[in-house]
């Protein structure tokens, strides 16, 4: 390969690894435009629509920041499109179960009580992968149907409405101005991307969604790791499901199954890939905010809301496509 | 003084087969035996005894004078036994310094948090490849980018950094281009002049001559013959894997 070829291919590569980043500026660029042209005024400038991306962002961000962890190590986790759902009924069901003035200490103990929820699936999880050798897609597929019979089960096929101002200020409350559930996803991606980062956990997870022996030669404890994982990405969603309680003063069994695919997106999108070992916590910030943007900005376009699905899906193929771009460019191997 | 490693009589049945039996043979620090013999000899299997994969059926494994079979992989290689397989077992999204120190990956403390030490893995990996005589020109660059005999080097620079005395090498050249097989090659020199012991299991001729001290030569799982290189030519070593007595 000569030189000027190489310098070529790198460059192509750094604008490849750089692309969800071009895309959000490139939207974040359409939209203002649009606005500008067609209504006289500003798309992005208001706080309205920053806040309402944000929280729509962060949404999406608990679900998808365990993912990620759990993508990078080469497995994949479908389940927490209803753990979330479990871990947001769970918390309205201890609330509720804590009468009329429940204070703020049994607000605490029902988000004790809903992650405990999903800890559970998240053990489950990783016992079927790790112990069993099922693989995740499948295993987390099972769980995904026992999670969502259990919160349709334990709710009584309902949604399970609550009368708490604790739990109201928890999902609609704001910290200086930046609403609680984004302050949540903040601090949940900050402590995901030191795990992922800056730990050996991390590097073990790279490594193990890389080359599994690798990992189990240097001695690791591969089955341990694989449970910490899926418990990991259980936590988050469960967390998502206390925020949704949070926002609407209800726990519903489907709270999180819309944002399922867009999880699985964002993460994509950030950069991760099917095969493992790659993707980060910021490339997830971002694929996420990309999603938030494409859902307000269509809505915000007046056209019909249908279109954000197929908006979405046309961003997970090309997302794909640099994918396998990428792994053309480093010979193949990933 | 007694042989750096001595393995004494083994044999392994896997089911009704005899895979290997009455295998004898000595390593001693700095040499380099060369463990010859046709696909399906046995190579393989005995190596998995000595680094604690297989258990041995009968037969035991001594090293520095100490009884090694019935230890874990785990045990083994905390001895100072380093196998290095043909896959090479690297993380190939990592930089050399993290395959190098994975599993005992280096940290420090910033603000009562725990960091890996990113900057000084990569720095000892460099130095310990430096003294392999290879520089990498990225240190944070993964693996995957680097030759086939660059990432040879990572596994033996592992080997050498925790301090390795015997390191065995399964087929290390067999996917590799010529000019990185002699950099393996040259690899294996400077290992032995480092003292470390090693045991390089190959059927190509030109490697087995050019790295032997003594060759061991395997046929359907018993030793067929053992010769210095000197002693012995192309095609005695051949005649000995196609299975001819000695
Ligand atoms: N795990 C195993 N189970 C059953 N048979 C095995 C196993 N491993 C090796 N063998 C048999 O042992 C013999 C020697 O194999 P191996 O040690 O891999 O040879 P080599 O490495 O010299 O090519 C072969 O006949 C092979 O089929
Ligand atoms: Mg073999």
């Amino acid at each position: 390969m000569s030189k000027t070829q190489k310098t070529g291919t790198s460059l192509l590569r750094s604008l490849l690894n750089a692309w969800s980043w071009l895309f959000l500026v490139l939207i974040l660029g359409f939209f203002e435009i649009y606005a500008q042209l067609e209504a006289g005024n500003t798309f992005l400038f208001r706080a309205y629509n920053l806040q309402s991306i944000a929280v729509a962002s962060s949404q999406i961000l608990l679900l998808a920041l365990g993912l990620t962890l759990v993508i990078v190590a080469g497995h994949i986790d479908l389940s927490i499109g209803f753990t979330t759902g479990l871990s947001a009924v769970v918390m309205a069901l201890v609330i509720r179960a804590a009468g009329p003035d429940a204070g703020l200490l049994a607000v605490i103990l029902a988000m004790l009580v809903g992650v405990g929820a999903a800890i559970v699936v998240g053990l489950v999880n990783g016992w079927l992968v790790a112990k069993l050798d099922v693989p995740s897609f499948i295993g987390t597929l099972g769980t995904y149907g026992v999670a969502r019979g259990a919160a349709l089960i334990v709710a009584g096929g309902a949604t399970v409405s609550i009368r708490s101002d604790e739990a109201r200020a928890f999902g609609n409350g704001d910290l200086l101005g930046v609403p609680i559930p984004v302050v949540v996803a903040i601090v949940l991606a900050v402590g995901c991307h030191y795990l992922l980062t800056y730990t050996k956990f991390g590097v073990h997870t790279y490594a193990l969604g890389a080359n599994r022996a690798s990992v189990e030669r240097a001695g690791v404890d591969v089955n341990k790791l694989l449970i910490k994982l899926f418990v990991i990405s259980a936590v988050t969603a469960g967390i998502g499901g206390l925020v949704y309680t949070g926002r609407f003063s209800a726990g519903a069994a489907n709270a999180g199954e819309p944002i399922l695919l867009y999880a699985v997106a964002a993460v994509f999108i950030g950069g991760a890939s099917l095969t493992g070992g790659q993707g980060t916590i910021i490339g997830t910030v971002i694929g996420a905010i990309i999603i938030a943007v494409i859902q307000f900005g269509l809505v915000f376009t007046g056209l019909p809301p249908y279109w954000q699905f197929v908006a979405v899906g046309l961003v997970i193929i090309v997302a794909v496509l640099v994918d396998q771009s990428k792994s053309k460019l480093t010979g193949g191997r990933v | 003084m007694s042989a750096l490693l001595q393995v004494k009589g083994l044999k392994k049945r896997f089911g009704g087969n005899e895979a290997v039996s009455n295998v004898n043979f000595e390593v001693n620090a700095g040499e380099c035996v060369v463990l010859a013999g046709d696909n399906g000899a046995g190579k393989s299997t005995v190596i998995k005894m000595i680094s604690g994969v297989y258990t041995p059926t009968e037969g035991e494994v001594y090293f520095d004078g100490n009884l090694l079979t019935g230890q874990s992989p785990e045990g083994v290689r905390n001895a100072g036994i380093e196998t290095i397989y043909q896959d090479l077992s690297l993380a190939d999204n990592l930089d050399p310094g993290l395959n190098l120190y994975l599993g005992r990956e280096k940290t420090k403390s910033v603000m009562g948090f725990t960091f890996l030490d990113r900057a000084q893995m990569r720095k000892d990996a460099a130095e310990v490849m430096k003294g392999l005589g290879i520089v990498v020109p990225d240190p944070s660059a993964p693996v995957r980018d680097l030759s086939g005999g660059q990432r040879q080097a990572i596994a033996i620079a592992r080997a050498i950094h925790w301090k390795a005395k015997l390191v065995i090498m399964d087929e290390p050249t067999a996917a590799l281009g010529v000019p990185e097989q002699r950099e393996v090659m040259a690899l294996i020199h400077r290992l032995k002049e480092q003292g470390v012991g090693i045991i390089l299991i190959s059927h190509n001729l030109p490697d087995i001559f050019a790295a032997a001290d003594r060759i061991i030569v395997l046929a359907r799982g018993v030793v067929g013959g053992e010769r210095r290189p000197a002693e012995t030519n192309d095609e005695e070593i051949v005649r000995l894997m196609m299975g001819a007595t000695a």
